[in-house]
């Protein structure tokens, strides 16, 4: 039994020790120094780099050891997340420790005033008035009682009265028999709370960030004009996810000032759900869609493909050049009878020779060598009519000498010239076909976050701007006339109170 | 007249008024620090008139966006938001002198927009993700926040120069050094340490209330604009680290009884911690076009 009951007092105590150890506000102030000094070197190392950037940046050595000690990702590390456990806990003991005594000062079962307290505060304003003591009194009360929350009007007994003023020329006149009235007044019991609330709020804070990286996801889809997805995939590790519907990108629309800065970037979405239209929106940055707990932000764009481009086709015999608007996947008739043209694809890049050429395009070119005769033989009704033979002929025997893929690409408007072909292409203009880049997220968290904010600034409010005021007047009758005592005191913010006694004394004055 | 020669001129004004303090307080002459009162009122009157003129000509252009968007005009802003709660401090405490260490800074931040050659004061559009109603939430708040740091900050300074009644005042009156004497003197005429105390106090936590309002309109936009509240970008990650500072001051001080020196100590490190959340992040990569 006694060896029991030792180690239960002795459980108690380490557990007590405990305790006291997250009750310390030193801890507070080392936890939080650890923070601060720690999340510099993550605004040094910048974070979430590939590892080839890393290894050369920093060579083998510190390579391995930042990586050992997680600094490429540091703000995810366990030791950041430790620290802020600690902190957590230790918001979470203090303030149940010193909730105790805070409660029991905001809900006291009686509320009295000692007015030795009051007499013992440096700073006073004192004054005579001319009035009685009976009039001035209730006028008085009903002062503080309006400026104040709390009233309270008493007698004091010739044995308390003391001669503990602070003020010496009070003490001197002092007589037994004066007649004395103090009026106690306060506020503001319950701003102690203020600061329960500040702490309270980062606890939100982190839960949110807790929830929303268990049940939340980053992630990212790229969707083109006119196409529909009904999935985005993990900015982590590009795992596709259900969107749980489908969503449609209408159409992407970039506009410039004429600085040249991007003015707006501007998607049209819209959401289908079960095959049926739901509704559409246009998404700016800083206007996102939300639905069923997924936001789309506008993040990103691109070129996709083109829909359709003006060429310039010049004719190497006669130097006329023509003008021809196509859309892609459409063929035409090359003028002068040159043969045909189909506009096939839009690529990004195009090797050639081993340079890349960048965005253009590529076609089929079926030229037809130019023959005197069947230029000037040919009206338009027969050319149709060769065409077809042609198709024919071409799908028929195996001679394909003449159909050839042409690349036309956009910066670089002479090339195809260096073909040599009967015609050279080149693109005049073209209208794009964009993919938009959608940030989705889903976060549930959020909203704790945001209560916590609301807390936080709530609760600073209070605990920096409000605070638990006493006054106390202290009403004296002399042979002529009153002595009247103003002091108070606050549990913060000691020369505010000073001044707003001031300020009340002279108001006194006044009635 | 446009809005940057408004501010050029209200530069000079503030550089006025702050050798009108400074030279008080040399002096002795409590007239000249009721002159730098007016000179710093005329000048802050000028320092709003060139924002609003700003503000106007930027819709005459046809950018319409409120003048908080680029490092010239968060400078001007600063400027503002230090004058106005100098302003504010000063009527209210009645105490005329402690604009000694604040007048500088006022100036300082002006005319850094206004003489140094790397910031343009021409008015460029708004990039698509700055066109939010945030924008001016967050700037507005950041920066009251950063003036709140800034006036505590001259108050420090302030305070860690005056002696203590009874530690220096002896040794001097000891070795009766005139020249000594007379910097003493210079130095009691800063008001009473316990009221700098309070102020210092006072104006951390101010800061304190609007840097936390002003972090927290930062990610509440970051969050419409880009789906993150928070992705410890460096200039994010600065502000926090700035905030952990001060809440570690008002802990020393609210739970560990810190005051007077120590606390103007911390605060000194805590507006270093400003300053390079405002200017140092730029060498750093990340989100924020400007400070
Ligand atoms: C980032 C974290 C924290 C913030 C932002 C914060 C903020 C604050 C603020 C603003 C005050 C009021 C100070 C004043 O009145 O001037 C305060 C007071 C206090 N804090 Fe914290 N706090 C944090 C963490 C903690 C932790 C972890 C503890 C745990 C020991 C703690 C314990 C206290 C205590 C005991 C007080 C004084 C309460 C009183 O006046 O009775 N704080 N805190």
């Amino acid at each position: 039994m006694t060896i029991n009951s030792e180690k239960l007092s002795g459980n108690l105590k380490s557990s007590n020790s405990v305790w006291k150890f997250f009750t310390s506000v030193k801890l507070t102030v080392i936890v939080l120094l650890l923070l601060a000094a720690t999340s510099v070197i993550g605004t040094i190392i910048p974070q979430n780099g590939t590892e080839q950037f890393y290894l050369q940046k920093y060579g083998d050595v510190f390579f391995k050891l930042f990586n050992a000690l997680d600094i490429f990702d540091m703000y995810n590390a366990w030791w950041f997340v430790l620290l802020l456990i600690l902190l957590s806990i230790n918001i979470v003991v203090c303030s149940i420790d010193k909730l105790k005594t805070t409660w029991k000062i905001i809900f006291p079962d009686k509320i009295t005033f000692n007015i030795e307290r009051f007499r013992h505060l440096k700073h006073k304003e004192v004054f005579e008035l001319d009035h009685n003591l009976e009039t001035i009194e209730d006028k008085y009360f009903e002062f503080i009682k309006k400026n104040f929350s709390v009233a309270i009007k008493e007698q004091i007994l010739a044995k308390e009265k003391g001669n503990n003023y602070n003020n010496e020329e009070l003490d001197k006149n002092e007589k037994h028999n004066d007649k004395r009235v103090a009026i106690f007044g306060e506020r503001g019991r319950w701003t102690r709370f203020g600061v329960y609330v500040v702490h309270l709020s980062i606890l939100f804070m982190l839960a949110g960030g807790v929830i929303g990286s268990l049940w939340g996801f980053k992630a990212f889809v790229a969707i083109p004009e006119g196409a529909t997805v009904d999935s985005a995939f993990l900015r982590d590790n590009e795992t596709p996810v259900e969107l749980g519907f489908k969503i449609r990108c209408n159409s992407f629309s970039v506009t410039f000032y004429d600085t040249g800065q991007p003015e707006e970037f501007k998607s049209s979405l819209t959401v289908i759900e079960d095959d049926k239209e739901s509704f559409t929106k246009d998404i700016i940055v800083n206007d996102p869609l939300r639905y069923k707990g997924l936001s789309f932000y506008q993040s990103s764009y691109g070129i996709d493909s083109a829909k359709s481009a003006l060429f310039k086709i010049t004719s190497k015999e006669s130097g006329m050049t023509y003008s021809q608007k196509m859309e892609i996947g459409q063929t035409i008739d090359v003028p002068e009878s040159g043969g045909k043209f189909t506009l096939t694809d839009f690529v990004h890049g195009y090797n050639f020779q081993g340079h890349n050429l960048g965005e253009g395009f590529v076609g089929k070119l079926i030229e037809k060598h130019s023959d005197k005769h069947d230029k000037v033989n040919t009206d338009k009704h027969d050319e149709v009519n060769t065409d077809k033979h042609d198709e024919v002929n071409n799908s028929d025997d195996k001679n394909h000498t003449d159909e050839q893929e042409i690349y036309i690409p956009i910066k670089f408007p002479t090339f195809d010239k260096m073909r040599r072909g009967e015609f050279s292409f080149e693109i005049e203009d073209y209208e794009k076909k964009y993919y938009t880049g959608l940030q989705v997220t889903k976060d549930p968290g959020v909203w704790y976050v945001y209560l916590g904010f609301i807390f936080m600034i709530i609760g600073c409010w209070i605990t920096f701007f409000m605070s638990h005021q006493t006054i106390c007047v202290e009403m004296i009758k002399k042979d002529k006339g009153l002595n009247i005592i103003v002091s108070g005191s606050a549990n913060k913010n000691g020369q505010g109170m000073k001044l707003k006694i001031t300020d009340i004394a002279s108001k006194m004055k006044q009635l | 007249m446009n809005s940057s020669i408004i501010l050029s001129i209200t530069t000079f004004v503030y550089a006025f008024a702050s050798v009108l303090y400074i030279g008080s307080w040399t002096f002795k002459k409590d007239v000249m620090a009721k002159a730098g009162f007016f000179i710093l009122t005329a000048g802050f009157t000028g320092n709003t008139m060139g924002i609003i003129l700003r503000w106007i000509e930027s819709y005459k252009i046809g950018y319409g966006r409120a003048p908080f968007s680029n490092m010239y005009e968060s400078l001007v802003f600063f400027s503002w938001t230090i004058a106005a709660l100098y302003l504010f401090v000063e009527l209210k405490y009645r105490e005329r002198i402690i604009g000694v260490f604040v007048t500088p800074i006022i100036f300082l931040a002006i005319a850094y927009a206004s003489l140094s050659p790397s910031i343009s004061d021409k008015i460029t559009p708004l990039i698509p993700a700055l066109k939010s109603n945030w924008l001016i939430a967050h700037v507005v708040t950041c920066f009251l926040g950063y003036a709140g740091f800034a006036v505590a900050f001259g108050f420090s300074i302030m305070y860690l120069i005056k002696p203590t009644e009874s530690g220096r005042g002896l040794q001097i009156s000891e070795n009766n050094n005139k020249a000594e004497t007379h910097l003493h003197s210079l130095f009691s005429k800063l008001p009473s340490l316990d009221l700098m105390d309070e102020l210092i106090h006072q104006m951390v936590m101010f800061g304190f209330l609007f840097l936390t309002i002003g972090i927290i309109t930062g990610s509440v936009w970051a969050n419409s604009a880009w789906g993150t509240y928070w992705s410890w970008d460096p200039k994010e990650s600065w502000s926090l680290i700035t905030w952990f500072v001060y809440a570690i001051l008002l802990h020393l001080r609210m739970m560990r009884g810190w005051h007077g020196r120590r606390i103007a100590w911390v605060s000194i490190v805590g507006f270093m911690a400003v300053l390079f959340t405002y200017f140092g992040v730029n060498l750093l990569p990340g989100l924020h076009s400007y400070a």
